[in-house]
């Protein structure tokens, strides 16, 4: 029962705002207590007084007024070192699956006073330390772990500080609408699908001698027609053979081409897709929801691979 | 959230300098052994922290603990107390070093820098100790900054510590005069808790003679008007009536419901007296004391005493009478003490004081033979006589007749009472230095002294003082004086100097010296002696009245928040930068000077087009305004700036009117 409200009033208290924009940290954002080692410091100073008390120790007394003291005063520097900093969210760079999304936010330092050992943290213990000199706008990039394609927000971050003594655990909440795409992880190196023209037949075709372009290793998954018979039948292992599709021939990925499970297809076509750039080749990308006509170019495999993390889930 | 698992090598050796300097003060008085044993300790860490090497394995420390333990066991035969507790915390926090693996062990190593450095204060309070103080906090404060700061450099730790160091002085300040005083102790101290070193209750010979070599101060006293003169400065203190042969002693307690009489009382005198904590019961009084400000009682034999020990430094104002008639009806018991002698001792003595017996007509023609007796004959006063047989008065009447001020009141206490008449012996000090600096006098352990008192009938007790009839100059000068040159070299310098003949210091060290004294006397008032009298003394001359504690505790609470707004406000007014600029702030204080008129500036409005509206409006201020804006379009969109410039603007807006 006084779990449950307690757990209500915090979560009114922090109760989460999405910003955009610029964040200034004012006093009504950042919440300030006493760490447990500052905790701590107050029954060494309690032990100290009593000492002074007891043996009329008159420099005892100076001593434990001036700990004191600066234990006090360095409540007002904890909330300092972080109070007035604009931050803003930068660009996140889109990233595989099962790579680190590095979230980037900036920033600025408007006043005349450098700001030490600031840590930004999402729940989860990745955390980034770093400094903001005075007058000054940082960078700072916090990696966080991209597990599944789509879109990976960089949810509640908490910005923290404990300086300069670390007796006060000064901290704020910072949740931006800054989102990062994540690609489907791409599958291990798959050949590409043979001739354009044929394409939607659901087979593989070799296709002409002249196309052929050499031998590689085989591959778990690589398909059967493609297996360099002769070369295994002249003990040289077994090998695949590569065909090169040719210039100004579209090449078009296809979502029915592959039996496997949704997300084995994204990731082939993922592979496809990057491989397929690679070469130099046209190619579109035929998916359940749309469709990309082939073309060549950056924007081009942006735009695929965007459609494939973002397939089937919401804009 | 992570800590770092190994620590900075830079963070260990600001450690291992916290703990040199809290440990540095104890060196003198810790066993060598343990200084010895605490500077390989750190060296092992410094070498370990530079080499980059793996700490020692947790049984070795504990091994070191143990023999620790063991050899404080041995050498103080306790664990408690002062002695043996500060040597453990020593080696302790040594140890604890070689020990700290991550932040959170260094936190700890810290908050027991801090605590140690408390320990200190047990042995000094010293002005120089309260800056030592202050720089070794510096160094505690630099290393935590840098705990919690990782990679910052030295400088900046350096000066945030400063800060917060300077910070805290004020808020001190505050709370050291406001912070409602307690009296010690809130339990029982262990016996050595404080240093002793003054007289004793007991009197033999070479007793008083091993205080002389001490320049330590007894007591400070500040007369109100005329100072006495210095032969009439004796220091009452513990009076001795029993002797065994070798030893004087107390009497006996039992004699507590016997009141002390004074009549006759004349030249009475004032004076506030700062007394170091002895660790014993009585108060020092110029003879004879009849009011103290202090609780304590007098006893029948004129002794000011309190009922517990003076642990602390003690200040109380006394009035005495320097002319008095004491006891004059004295008790026949009382006389009756003062009388015995161990018979079968010193019968040469004896024998002496027979004749006088016989020779004279009353007690006081006794004491005169006597006192004739000593000037006449060859005795010398030093400070290292030979050493005496069984036979102690014999040996030094008729043997050595080399002695210290302790000879000379018992053999001439022991005349006396072998002469029938009643005498005692009364221990205490003589004298004291003025302090031009500070208009005080101080009173040393080398002035300590003892003399005697003679019963007369009809005039009760009289002061006889044997020393100043054999060197009549310690008493008019000081000992340093009446010591012949080759004793007088072994006294310490402060102990010389008192005397005027004397002098071969140079003049300005003995000033140098007085000023010292003089500021460590405010020093001891002030600061080391602030108790709950002191406090409330200094309060209500400060014009709080109705002192309680909870007054006492608001006042704290205000001073102490209106500091820390103070320095909030200053601290966080480097957060923000002034953006926008002067002449701006000066143009837009021109417009709000329109506005109020009712010609407001439209948002699409330049200054150059705004400036045309209004002359319209108002041609007779036309000159003013297109000075105003062109002087602020010079500053604002111009290249340079110029404070000149700026001047001109404020006036000419300053001097605008409607």
């Amino acid at each position: 029962m006084l779990a449950a409200l307690r757990q209500q009033f915090r979560s009114w208290l922090f109760r989460p705002k999405i910003e955009s924009g610029t964040v200034t940290l004012n006093q009504r954002r950042i919440f300030i207590i006493p760490t447990r080692q500052g905790i701590g410091f107050v029954f060494v100073l309690l032990v100290m007084m009593l000492g002074d008390i007891n043996y009329s120790l008159s420099l005892g007394y100076v001593l434990t007024f001036l700990l004191g003291t600066t234990a006090l005063m360095t409540m007002l520097h904890t909330f300092r070192n972080m109070a007035q900093l604009d931050i803003r969210a930068g660009r996140a760079e889109s990233v595989f699956a099962g790579d680190m999304a590095q979230f980037v936010f900036h920033f600025h330092n408007n006043g005349r006073l450098p700001r030490y050992h600031l840590k930004l943290h999402d729940g989860n213990g990745h955390c980034v330390t770093f400094d903001i000199p005075a007058q000054q706008s940082v960078e700072i990039k916090l990696p966080l772990p991209a597990a599944q394609r789509g879109w990976l927000s960089s949810s509640r971050l908490t910005l923290f500080t404990e300086f300069p003594l670390g007796l006060y655990h000064a901290w704020s909440y910072l949740q931006f609408d800054t989102r990062c795409l994540v690609y489907p992880k791409p599958a291990a190196p798959q050949p590409l699908p043979a001739s354009p023209e044929q394409s939607g037949t659901g087979k593989f075709i070799v296709s002409g001698d002249e196309d052929f372009s050499g031998l590689r290793s085989y591959v778990a998954g690589d398909a059967l027609p493609r297996i360099a018979w002769k070369a295994l039948a002249r003990e040289q292992g077994l090998q695949v053979k590569q065909f090169n599709a040719q210039q100004g021939q579209a090449l078009w990925l296809d979502w029915a081409l592959l039996p496997v499970t949704i997300e084995h297809k994204l990731e082939i076509l993922t592979r496809w897709v990057l491989d397929a750039d690679a070469l130099g080749l046209r190619y579109g990308l035929r998916l359940p929801d749309i469709e990309l006509p082939p073309e060549q170019s950056t924007t081009h495999r942006v735009e695929c691979l965007r459609a494939l993390a973002l397939c089937g889930l919401p804009k | 959230m992570k800590l770092d698992s190994t620590l900075n090598t830079h963070l260990v050796y600001g450690l291992l300098i916290c703990v040199v300097l809290i440990c540095a003060p104890h060196a003198e008085h810790l066993p060598l052994w343990v200084n010895s044993l605490s500077v390989v300790l750190l060296g092992w860490r410094a070498y370990l922290a530079y080499s980059d090497k793996p700490l020692p394995p947790r049984w070795l420390l504990l091994a070191i603990v143990a023999g620790s333990v063991g050899g404080i066991l041995i050498n103080f035969h306790t664990l408690f107390g002062r002695e043996a507790g500060v040597t453990l915390l020593i080696l302790l926090a040594a140890l604890k070093l070689l020990e700290v693996r991550s932040a959170r062990d260094a936190t700890i190593m810290i908050y027991f820098a801090c605590f140690i450095m408390i320990t200190t204060f047990f042995y000094s309070q010293s002005i120089l100790m309260a800056l030592f103080m202050v720089a070794t906090l510096l160094a505690i404060l630099t290393t935590w900054v840098h705990l919690q700061s990782g990679t910052l450099a030295l400088r900046p730790r350096f000066r945030i510590a400063g800060i917060l160091l300077l910070q805290a002085i004020p808020l001190t300040l505050v709370l050291f005069v406001l912070f409602p005083r307690i009296q010690g102790p809130l339990w029982g101290l262990p016996q050595d808790a404080y240093a002793s070193s003054g007289l004793d209750d007991k009197m033999s010979p070479g007793s008083v003679g091993h205080l002389a070599l001490s320049d330590a101060v007894a007591f400070r006293v500040a007369f109100d008007g005329q100072p006495p003169q210095r032969d009439q400065m004796y220091w009452r203190g513990p009076v001795l009536l029993n002797f065994d042969g070798h030893t004087w002693t107390p009497g006996q307690r039992d004699a507590a419901h016997i009141k002390p009489k004074m009549d006759n009382l004349e030249y009475p005198i004032d004076y506030t007296v700062t007394l170091e904590p002895h660790n014993k019961t009585w108060l020092f009084t110029l003879e004879m004391p009849t009011h103290i400000s202090v609780p304590a009682g007098m006893t029948y034999d004129f002794q000011v005493q309190q009922n517990s020990p003076v642990t602390s430094r003690l200040r109380y104002t006394a009035h005495s009478q320097l002319g008095y008639r004491a006891n004059t009806e004295e008790d026949t018991r009382q006389l009756q003490r003062a009388l015995t002698i161990p018979r079968d001792l010193n019968p040469r003595a004896q024998q002496l004081a027979g004749e006088w017996r016989a020779n004279s007509g009353s007690d006081a023609a006794i004491m005169n033979t006597a006192l004739a007796y000593f000037s006449r004959e060859d005795f010398y006063y030093t400070l290292s006589p030979p050493p005496l047989g069984t036979n102690e008065i014999d040996d030094f009447l008729f043997g050595t007749r080399k002695g210290f001020c302790e000879h000379y009141a018992s053999s001439f206490v022991f005349l006396m009472r072998a002469a029938g008449v009643p005498a005692r012996v009364v221990t205490g000090y003589q004298g004291g230095e003025y302090n031009n600096y500070g208009h005080y006098y101080i009173v040393r352990q080398s002035d300590a002294h003892a003399w005697a008192e003679v019963w007369l009938r009809g005039r009760g007790w009289v002061r006889i003082d044997p020393t100043a009839a054999i060197a009549p100059a310690r008493v008019e000068f000081g000992m340093a004086a009446a010591l012949p040159e080759s004793d007088s070299a072994a006294l310490p310098l402060m102990v010389r100097a008192q005397s005027p003949g004397l002098i071969n210091a140079p003049s300005w060290l003995i000033n140098l010296r007085f000023n010292l004294d003089a500021l460590n006397f405010r020093w001891n008032q002030w600061v080391l002696g602030y108790n709950p009298e002191r406090q409330f003394a200094f309060l209500s001359r400060m014009g709080m009245e109705e002192i309680t504690w909870q007054r006492m505790a608001f006042t704290m609470m205000g001073g102490m928040a209106l500091l820390a707004g103070l320095f909030t406000l200053l601290m966080l007014r480097q957060l923000t930068v002034r953006n926008t600029d002067e002449a701006q702030h000066l143009y837009l204080k021109f417009c709000r000077k329109l506005s109020s008129k009712g010609i407001v500036r439209g948002t699409h409005e330049g200054p150059q087009d705004f400036a045309i509206r209004i002359t319209q409006i108002k041609p007779q201020l036309a000159p003013a305004i297109s000075d105003i804006t062109a002087r602020y379009v010079a500053l604002r969109y111009g290249n340079q700036f110029d404070t000149g410039a700026m001047q001109a603007l404020r006036r000419a807006v300053a001097a605008f009117k409607l």
